[in-house]
């Protein structure tokens, strides 16, 4: 295990295991947490057996059984016989189903992404939520990523799982009337562990956050599920052009630099190319949504490569459908950036005085943008008060710097 | 919710108050203050002069012990403080990100005892 590589795919093939089986456990009885301690046990118990008795044919099956048991035994311990009869005796059919050698285990992992973004479920738990119950990522793990403190999200989780057993939050894939918000939900999840907190002017540059990979992970895993989907494509793409950038966004030194001043010999054009084709085939599928959306806005800003950058007017119209079909505070100050790009600095501003004041008070892009274009327009005092202003409200010493830099230069 | 937001310095950056050639550093502080101030969250706060400057005073039986400097010689040292009023914690933590200490020290978020925060309790 001293390879970080091979370790890198032993750590993603237990997670793989981890989701599917819990997926599975938690499916009849509705109890994550049950589950969870069931898996835990069958996880320490291979590891104490399978060096002395190798490694079963199908380690996910014998996993699943011994997490089975596990389960079954506890439930034999707390004896609350009312409502528990019958769910041992479901748990009886379970295990006897389980019993069945060699058979395949199979991928319920798409019922279990539904359940944690089920719209009865807090919706700043979902994230965290699909995270833990997919991937097997732990509270302590994800706290800096949500910017909560560890033992609030913690109990964030516990409370979901007692809510989706008391709730009876069913675990089946939603009804066709359903599955357009549903899966907006599971979407809206993923990108939040991804960095949605960050929507930078100069577009969804994804601050370092240490969960962006695991999401991209988890999108994989929807589009694997869901084919004939085109959002999770899209939403896929935009990740992934998002992260093909991450090189590019701080100097050698650490210095911010913005998205037109990058250097694209450090963008990942492996990575770029994956991206294109995931929004190529999401958009064959000829159903227009709001990830797609903002993946053909990143596809946009990365055109320069091809030395044949995009029209500024094509921009505006992009940011314009975003916000048709899915309207944010985001969205119109990016818009009013595309704006001011295609018909100058004073129309920029006129779209940025024309966002709600109370919705920007502590809106960082949104200062940034309003300091840009004053000092475009030669507004230089105003500049300075907005440069101050997104300097007071940025989370990053990178951007701060850069920030400085742009204000005294004016 | 009223949250202290402390916030600790390493020792470079107390030196750092001082010298010319960290102006950008000084405005940022400046201009967190005053981001702090525009939404309308504080309840009040102060920068503090370097740990050195302080004294600290124990009474152990009927002697009084007064000492030069901080009351525990940490690495980081408290540099300043705002009470900020906020629906909860996690709106904390965003401001606590945004001051400029928080990449090189840290920013320690304590809720304040208020009598409706005992009462919720």
């Amino acid at each position: 295990m001293t390879d970080p590589a091979a370790h890198q795919a032993a750590e993603r093939a237990a997670r793989d295991s981890y989701g599917r089986l819990l997926a599975i456990l938690s499916a009849r009885t509705h109890d994550i947490a049950a589950s969870e301690d069931a898996l835990a046990d069958a996880f320490a118990r291979a590891l104490e057996r399978w060096p002395a008795d190798g490694i079963p044919s199908q380690p996910d099956a014998w996993l699943l059984s011994v997490a089975r048991h596990r389960k079954l035994d506890a439930w034999r311990h707390t004896r609350v016989q009312d409502a528990a009869t019958q769910s041992l005796m479901l748990l009886a059919g379970e295990v006897d189903e389980g019993t069945a050698d060699g058979a395949a285990v199979p991928d319920e992992r798409l019922r279990l992404l539904f359940v944690c973004a089920h719209p009865a479920i807090d919706a700043a738990a979902r994230a965290p939520l699909m995270l833990q119950t997919v991937l097997g990522l732990d509270a302590a793990r994800m706290a800096g990523a949500f910017l909560t403190a560890p033992a609030t999200l913690g109990q964030r989780l516990v409370r979901a799982k007692a809510r989706i057993r008391a709730a009876g939050i069913p675990f089946e894939y939603p009804q066709a009337r359903d599955l357009p918000q549903r899966l907006q939900d599971v979407l809206d999840g993923i990108y939040a562990a991804y960095g949605t907190g960050w929507d930078d002017v100069d577009g969804a540059d994804a601050l370092p956050r240490g969960l962006t990979v695991e999401a991209v992970d988890l999108c994989r895993i929807l589009c694997g599920l869901m084919p004939n989907e085109p959002e999770p494509l899209g939403l896929l793409a935009l990740m992934l052009f998002c992260e093909a950038r991450t090189a590019a966004r701080r100097s050698d030194a650490g210095a911010y630099v913005p998205l037109d001043q990058q250097d694209i010999t450090r963008w990942d054009h492996e990575l770029l190319a994956q991206a294109e084709h995931h929004l190529r085939r999401a958009s064959a599928m000829q159903s227009l949504g709001a990830y797609q959306l903002e993946a053909a806005i990143q596809s946009a800003h990365c055109e320069r490569r091809a030395g044949a950058p995009v029209p500024p007017e094509t921009l505006v119209a992009l940011y314009e459908g975003l916000l048709a079909l899915r309207p944010s505070v985001g969205a119109q100050v990016s818009r009013a950036c595309a704006l001011a790009n295609a018909r100058g600095p004073e129309t920029g501003l006129r779209a940025l005085d024309a966002i709600a004041a109370n919705e920007v008070t502590n809106y960082q892009p949104f200062w940034a943008a309003r300091a840009h274009l004053l000092a475009a327009g030669g507004a230089r005092t105003a500049a300075r008060q907005a440069y101050d202003r997104a300097i007071g409200l940025s989370a990053s010493a990178a951007v701060r710097a850069y920030l400085h830099a742009m204000s005294d230069r004016l | 919710m009223q949250y202290m937001l402390m916030f600790y310095q390493p020792a470079a950056e107390f030196e750092q108050r001082d010298d010319a050639s960290s102006q950008a550093y000084r405005a940022s502080w400046v201009a967190y203050a005053d981001a702090v101030r525009q939404a309308g969250i504080s309840l009040g706060g102060h920068g503090l002069f370097p740990p050195m400057t302080g004294t600290t005073l124990r009474v152990r039986g009927d002697k009084r012990q007064v000492q030069d400097g901080p009351f525990a010689d940490t690495k980081e040292q408290l540099g300043g403080y705002f009470v900020v009023d906020v629906p909860n914690l996690d709106v904390a933590l965003e401001w606590a990100a945004r001051a400029p200490c928080a990449t090189s020290g840290g920013v320690e978020v304590r809720p304040v005892f208020t009598a409706t925060a005992v009462a919720a309790a």
